[in-house]
């Protein structure tokens, strides 16, 4: 027996959860900490009490999302489960949390990081209009809330995924006012033999595409967005066809997405080093294929270290406990380690097939007109950030945002960094890696000062 | 692999490195600044962004009444204000010994020129509807304000640079040497510099570098706690300060409030400091307990940088006892920020005339008697804050 | 019918008990298990203004990390609109206390 603190998950999505999973089989008694009510993460979030269409909101992923469900209820009574409980900081060895707008901390000898993605964004003029939202947040309104987020939807952006929510939308009663996708047909053509390996995923992406091309929604593929219109509220998407005309239509809702990006923020804050992965065009924690970081005790899984889906996330989650439970010299499964690292290594190269057919626009971000808002928290626009760029040789993204307040506001630069990035390395003729990334600083989330007032009694 | 030969060699890219290379270019003297890391990286880029002159040390208040002339000219001198406003500083008492150490400092003040008015308990009240009970009186100083950090250090190395002078970024020193009555300074990327005249004004390393020439100071590391507020409408005018520095605090226009209180975690060598959450939990606690109304906003950023600290919270700025042709200004105790400007003028004045026309003396690296152990300091050396 | 333009439509789980509110102080209704930022975009277009004047602003990842959906209580508590979920009697301000 040792008398080390128990491990620490955080993040209670499919990573979180299988990692949970073998660790209470290992014996362990994990402490799991997830800023939701309920566990699922944002892929399988699960519908508040009350709601009644259960597991067929998650469409063709309804048995992952019920066996995560399940796993987890199982687990509920062997780990110390702490439901929205964010957390706000993180030292060596101690984790900084607010829960019910009380400030508390706690000790940790190992962690496993599963903290999860959010959506990547280009800033199309007009973005910050009410009736714009990121394209995995209206696919969890309609999951986790039963809402579309307007009554005629426009989706512009690429990845799977925009292909995912416009067809949930159209099977749900909504309306899709038209698809624009910034990627040519073309270049999704020439991956086809990589996205084969997607087995059922690629069928069912078709599939999507076919049923949305069937029921007439207006589908454009290697447009450009140009403006969202309106004042108060959105009133129409306008683009740029491959063939230079332009396109427009009429909508009160934009859902915008060019593919997903790691929340890293703890593991910057746990001394992780950042490494910039080049066919995402993002950076991400490093790891190795285990989940172990240069760090001593610190574990990354899932999309909250490299954006690979739900499936490499639950994989990943399972990976990094086992390498934690292999570093505290308990006995692992070999055989079942190395079946789930060949599983994970085919879902990688499914990956890169993806982030080839849908790549992240980098010209486009990197041509954000002057005018336009990068930083939706500190209303920073495009030309401010060139300025800083030129007239005050900011050649690294801190000190842009030092100068520009570029990525300085609430959300910390996750919405606007990888923009930010693409513009001043285009500014300055740099290649995007040489400007940097942006640091993580505490709190990685809004702390409220009265939690600050009301500590947990320790 | 270069070698330049120049007047001046500066060590340091702070505020007091950057102002110096500045003044000297705009004399004609040839300098070249090292600076490891970005101009700005540490204290002088990450500090409040207080400029006052209340509260200081007697030793200091010529310097900062210099500085804040030069604050109030920037704009003509260097193209930017560095969003410098002169908003006010308001000290606080909490209780009545701290009301009449406001009082005796006043006094004080007024023998420098500088006038405070002292605010008792209703007055402040009904001035500042928004502090809390908890104060007692004030002292305000009208012609005290505010900056932003992040700007200064960089816009003085831009002007600096349009003056002539040659300002190196990432160039860490690797050796200093003597040879013959000049220096010889190496970097980490092999380039080196030949002077005549060294000024070291390497902040929380600057002892390292007097210990090289015979002279070590107590010096210490220390990191100020930060931390930021979302914007919320603006009410705080005024630099806010109180007796004993436990909390401080200041609102810009665009909403955000500043504010800090206490040490966060420093490492010079390692070249890593970072604000301790436990800290920062106390300085939120000691905010909202001034300014009740912060309760309703969060914060969204906390930082700190690298400091050095003299045991009598005043820097060493003054010609080296031990080498001539070596000056120091370093150790700017948490409050370098303000003068930094001045600085530069002086030691501008020490290198080229020989004499600087504010005075110094207080200032001396000697005043430590070549003690670097705070137990083994002459009494004038001691912090007179406590 | 609701007079006011609303933001977001409900296709589904409307079957929920209804949660009375308030927001910036007249009564609003909502549905049990509704975050705030959906009680706010059921009945409006609008969650907050924009800190810096460009403009309202109505949530936009909807999953806790843009941050730009906090609002306060009447109370002065801050709320993050997407990550709260409306209690009967809730009573939220889309805009500061006046200082």
């Amino acid at each position: 027996m040792s008398a080390a603190p128990p491990p620490v998950i955080v993040g209670a999505g499919p990573a979180g959860v299988r990692a949970a999973s073998v660790l209470v089989a290992a014996g362990l008694r994990p402490i799991v900490i997830d800023e939701a009510p309920a566990s699922g993460g944002q892929i399988y979030r699960r519908a508040p009490a009350g709601f009644m269409r259960g597991a067929a909101v998650y469409g063709s992923e309804a048995a992952k999302a019920t066996a995560i469900h399940r796993t987890f209820d199982s687990l509920v009574d062997r780990i110390d489960y702490r439901p929205q409980t964010t957390v706000w900081n993180l030292r060596p060895g101690r984790l900084y949390t607010v829960r019910d707008g009380v400030c508390d901390e706690l000790t940790f000898g190992d962690i496993v990081l599963a903290t999860g993605a959010m959506d990547r964004i280009v800033p199309i003029p007009g973005w910050t209009i009410p009736g714009v939202y990121a394209l995995g947040g209206a696919q969890i309104s309609l999951k986790a809330q039963g809402c579309v987020v307007g009554a005629r939807t426009a989706f512009v952006g690429t990845g799977p995924l925009l292909w995912l929510v416009a067809y949930q939308y159209l099977k749900a009663g909504g309306t899709v006012a038209a698809v624009v996708d910034t990627t040519p047909f073309a270049t999704k053509a020439r991956q086809l033999f990589g996205l084969l390996r997607g087995g059922k995923t690629f069928i069912n992406g078709l599939r999507y595409v076919a049923t949305l091309r069937l029921k007439g929604v207006r589908i454009t593929e290697g447009a450009i967005p140009v403006t969202i219109v309106g004042s108060t509220h959105v009133t129409a998407l306008r683009w740029r066809e491959a063939s230079g005309r332009e396109g427009s239509v009429d909508c009160d809702a934009v859902a915008i997405g060019f593919g997903l990006k790691p929340e890293s923020q703890l593991a910057d804050l746990a001394g992780v080093a950042m490494r910039w992965n080049d066919g995402q065009r993002v950076w991400e924690a490093a790891r190795d294929r285990d989940g172990r970081t240069a760090v001593e005790g610190v574990y990354l899984a899932g999309d909250g270290s490299a954006i690979a889906g739900a499936d490499a996330a639950e994989i990943d989650g399972a990976l990094a406990a086992y390498a934690l439970l292999a570093d505290r010299r308990v006995t692992v499964p070999e055989a079942a380690v190395a079946e789930l690292r060949t599983r994970r290594a085919r879902l990688t190269r499914f990956r890169e097939a993806l982030d080839a057919a849908f790549p992240f626009p980098a010209a486009l971000a990197a041509a954000t007109a002057d005018d336009t808002l990068v930083c939706r928290c500190e209303a920073v626009n495009a030309g401010e950030l060139r300025a800083a760029a030129r007239d005050l040789d900011a050649r690294e993204v801190n000190r842009a945002k030092a100068f520009s307040r570029v990525g300085m506001g609430r959300c910390q630069g996750r919405v606007c960094g990888p923009v930010a990035v693409e513009i001043l390395a285009a500014a300055l003729g740099m290649p995007t890696q040489a400007l940097g990334a942006l640091r993580a600083q505490p709190p990685i989330k809004p702390l409220p000062m009265t939690a600050a007032v009301r500590l947990a009694a320790e | 692999m270069s070698t330049t030969t120049t007047d001046v060699a500066i060590i340091g890219g702070g505020g007091a490195g950057c102002a110096t290379a500045l003044h000297l270019a705009w004399r004609k003297a040839r300098c070249v600044l090292l600076e490891r890391g970005f101009v700005g990286g540490q204290a002088s880029g990450v500090n409040y962004g207080g400029v006052r002159q209340q509260g200081r040390d007697p030793a200091e208040l010529p310097i900062a009444r210099r500085a804040r002339e030069i604050w109030g000219r920037l704009p003509e001198l260097i193209g930017t204000d560095c969003e410098f406003s002169v908003s006010g500083h308001l000290k606080l008492a909490r209780d009545h010994a701290e009301e009449a150490e406001l009082v005796a400092y006043a006094e004080t003040a007024r023998e420098y020129g500088i006038e405070l008015r002292v605010i008792g308990r209703n007055a402040i009240r009904a001035e500042y509807p928004w502090l809390s009970d908890q104060v007692v009186a004030g002292s305000f100083c009208a012609d005290d304000g505010q900056a932003n950090p992040r700007l200064l250090c960089p816009a003085l190395a831009r002007a600096a640079r349009r003056a002539g002078a040659d300002i190196r970024e990432n160039a860490r020193v690797s050796d200093i040497a003597r040879d013959g009555d000049g220096f010889v300074i190496r970097t980490a990327d092999g380039n080196e510099v030949r002077s005549s005249i060294l000024v070291n004004a390497a902040g929380a390393w600057g002892g390292e570098i007097s210990a090289r020439f015979g002279e070590p100071v107590p010096i210490e590391t220390i990191a100020p706690n930060m931390a930021v507020t979302e914007p919320i409408p603006y009410f705080i005018k005024p630099n806010l300060g109180v007796c004993g520095g436990n909390v401080y605090c200041r609102q810009i226009p665009r909403g955000n409030v500043i504010l800090g209180g206490g040490r966060g975690e420093a490492d010079a060598v390692a070249m890593r400091a970072r604000a301790l959450p436990e800290i920062t939990l106390a300085a939120l606690r000691r905010a909202v307990a001034l300014v009740p109304r912060l309760a309703s906003a969060t914060i969204i950023r906390t930082w700190t940088g690298i400091e050095g600290y003299l045991p009598d919270d005043i820097p060493v700025v003054g010609p080296s006892r031990t080498t001539p042709g070596l000056f120091h200004a370093f150790g700017f105790s948490g409050h370098g920020f303000a003068i930094g400007p001045a600085i530069g003028a002086i030691m501008s004045e020490l290198v080229l005339d020989g004499r600087s026309t504010t005075p110094i003396g207080a200032l001396t690296i000697d005043r430590f008697g070549g003690c670097d152990k705070v137990g083994e300091l002459p009494d004038r050396a001691r912090s007179r804050n406590h | 019918m609701s007079a006011t333009p609303a933001q977001f439509r409900r296709v589904a789980e409307t079957a929920r008990p209804r949660v009375a509110i308030t927001i910036d102080g007249a009564p609003a209704s909502a549905l049990a298990g509704d975050t705030v930022l959906t009680a706010l975009l059921v009945n409006g277009r609008r969650v907050r203004h924009s800190d810096f004047g460009d403009g309202p602003r109505a949530g936009f990842c909807l999953m806790g990390a843009c941050q730009d959906c906090w609002v306060w209580t009447e109370a002065g508590e801050r709320l993050r609109a997407c990550t709260t979920y409306v209690a009967d009697g809730l009573a939220i301000r889309t805009t500061p206390e006046a200082p």
